[in-house]
């Protein structure tokens, strides 16, 4: 700028610059805003880390009326798993399982009694209808930890060779199932 | 009416003891909970002091008295009576909670972003004010022409 005057589209340039800036940082924050209304975007999501992991080590004890299974039952499998975390004291748990009656037939559910008396979980599915093909019991929660659990419901997407494909911390609903798991387990298909 | 000066100083005292009252008070009460080597114990507390309750959110595992948060605590127990270092028992929680459970979160692009997003909002807002109130620079003026130079002799004549 010494003597010389700028040329005009220098000076434009310069000027839009901070404009462009705030503009991109506008998009940016509009973008994050809005992925947390549509929950792609969560900073809370700890779950995250879960995804595309194989399932942690662990070994189960049966709970009636079904059998117990392990992390090699798991690995072990060739066409996708959803695994259900319930509890017999546990509202939402209650609210999810006519959700998951109706899926029975098209995916397999495994259930997992969280912190549960054995008892309890049995009266518990023959009240609400069965829809697990296996339950286990994980009596004092230590498994849900290496799984990243940190309440029920949750449920994951177990694909082929027990890697995990899909997670929720919150309970089943018909548009999950519509939208997100049925393509999923499709696409997990052999 | 004045008031006792005793009777104030006792109220302070309350007060100051229902103020720091909070401070002393640890979810950790149970001994059985406790790790028998002291040393270990406090390596325990200080990791659970840096680990968020996923229940409660705004504490630490060893504040919160969650159902959760207790078996965190003792699962960190565990590893550290296994003698794993504190990098490595928070790395295992990192793993499966994510960077959520850390109650300090790491230093990131996005943490960064975070804390100088103030100050980049400042240089922003400053560099457009610059930019729209600058006075433009006054050109220099051309030459006088010869039709300007003589109606400028008219005037100073006349005078």
């Amino acid at each position: 700028m010494s003597g010389q005057p700028s040329s005009p589209t220098r000076r434009r340039l310069l000027m839009a610059a901070p404009l462009v800036v705030a503009g991109g940082v506008g998009v940016g924050f509009w973008r994050m805003l809005s992925g947390m209304t549509r929950g792609s975007f969560d900073p809370h999501d700890i779950h995250a880390p879960a995804l595309n992991r194989p399932v942690p080590d662990f070994a189960l004890p049966d709970q009636a009326p079904g059998t117990g299974f392990s992390a090699a039952d798991l690995r072990g499998l060739k066409a996708p798993v959803l695994v259900n975390y319930f509890a017999s004291w546990c509202i939402p748990c209650v609210a999810e399982m006519p959700v998951l009656n109706a899926l029975k037939d098209r995916l397999p559910i495994w259930g997992i009694a969280y912190k549960d008396k054995p008892e309890h979980a049995l009266g518990f599915v023959q009240r609400a209808g069965n829809p697990y093909a296996r339950i286990a019991s994980d009596h004092d929660g230590l498994a849900a930890i290496d799984w990243g659990v940190s309440g029920v419901p949750e449920t994951f997407l177990i694909g082929p060779g027990g890697i995990i494909r899909w997670h929720t911390a919150s309970p089943i609903t018909e548009a999950m199932i519509t939208n997100t798991i049925m393509p999923l387990a499709d696409s997990l298909k052999p | 009416m004045k008031k006792h000066p005793l009777r104030r100083g006792g109220l302070i005292a309350l007060l100051a003891c229902l103020l720091f009252a909070p401070l002393v008070a640890l979810a950790v009460d149970d001994p059985s909970e406790m790790l028998p080597d002291p040393a270990q114990e406090q390596r325990a507390e200080a990791i659970g002091a840096q680990l968020r309750c996923l229940v409660c959110q705004n504490e630490s595992i060893e504040d919160s008295s969650a159902d959760l948060a207790r078996d965190l605590r003792h699962v960190v127990r565990e590893h550290v009576a296994k003698g794993e270092s504190n990098q490595q028992i928070m790395d295992w929680m990192v793993n499966r909670y994510g960077n959520f459970i850390r109650l300090k979160p790491p230093f990131t692009i996005g943490t960064l972003l975070l804390w100088v997003m103030p100050l980049l909002a400042l240089c922003i807002g400053i560099g457009i004010a610059w930019w729209t109130f600058r006075r433009p620079r006054a050109p220099t003026p051309p030459p006088l022409s010869d039709e300007e130079r003589r109606r400028l002799s008219d005037l100073t004549e006349t005078r």
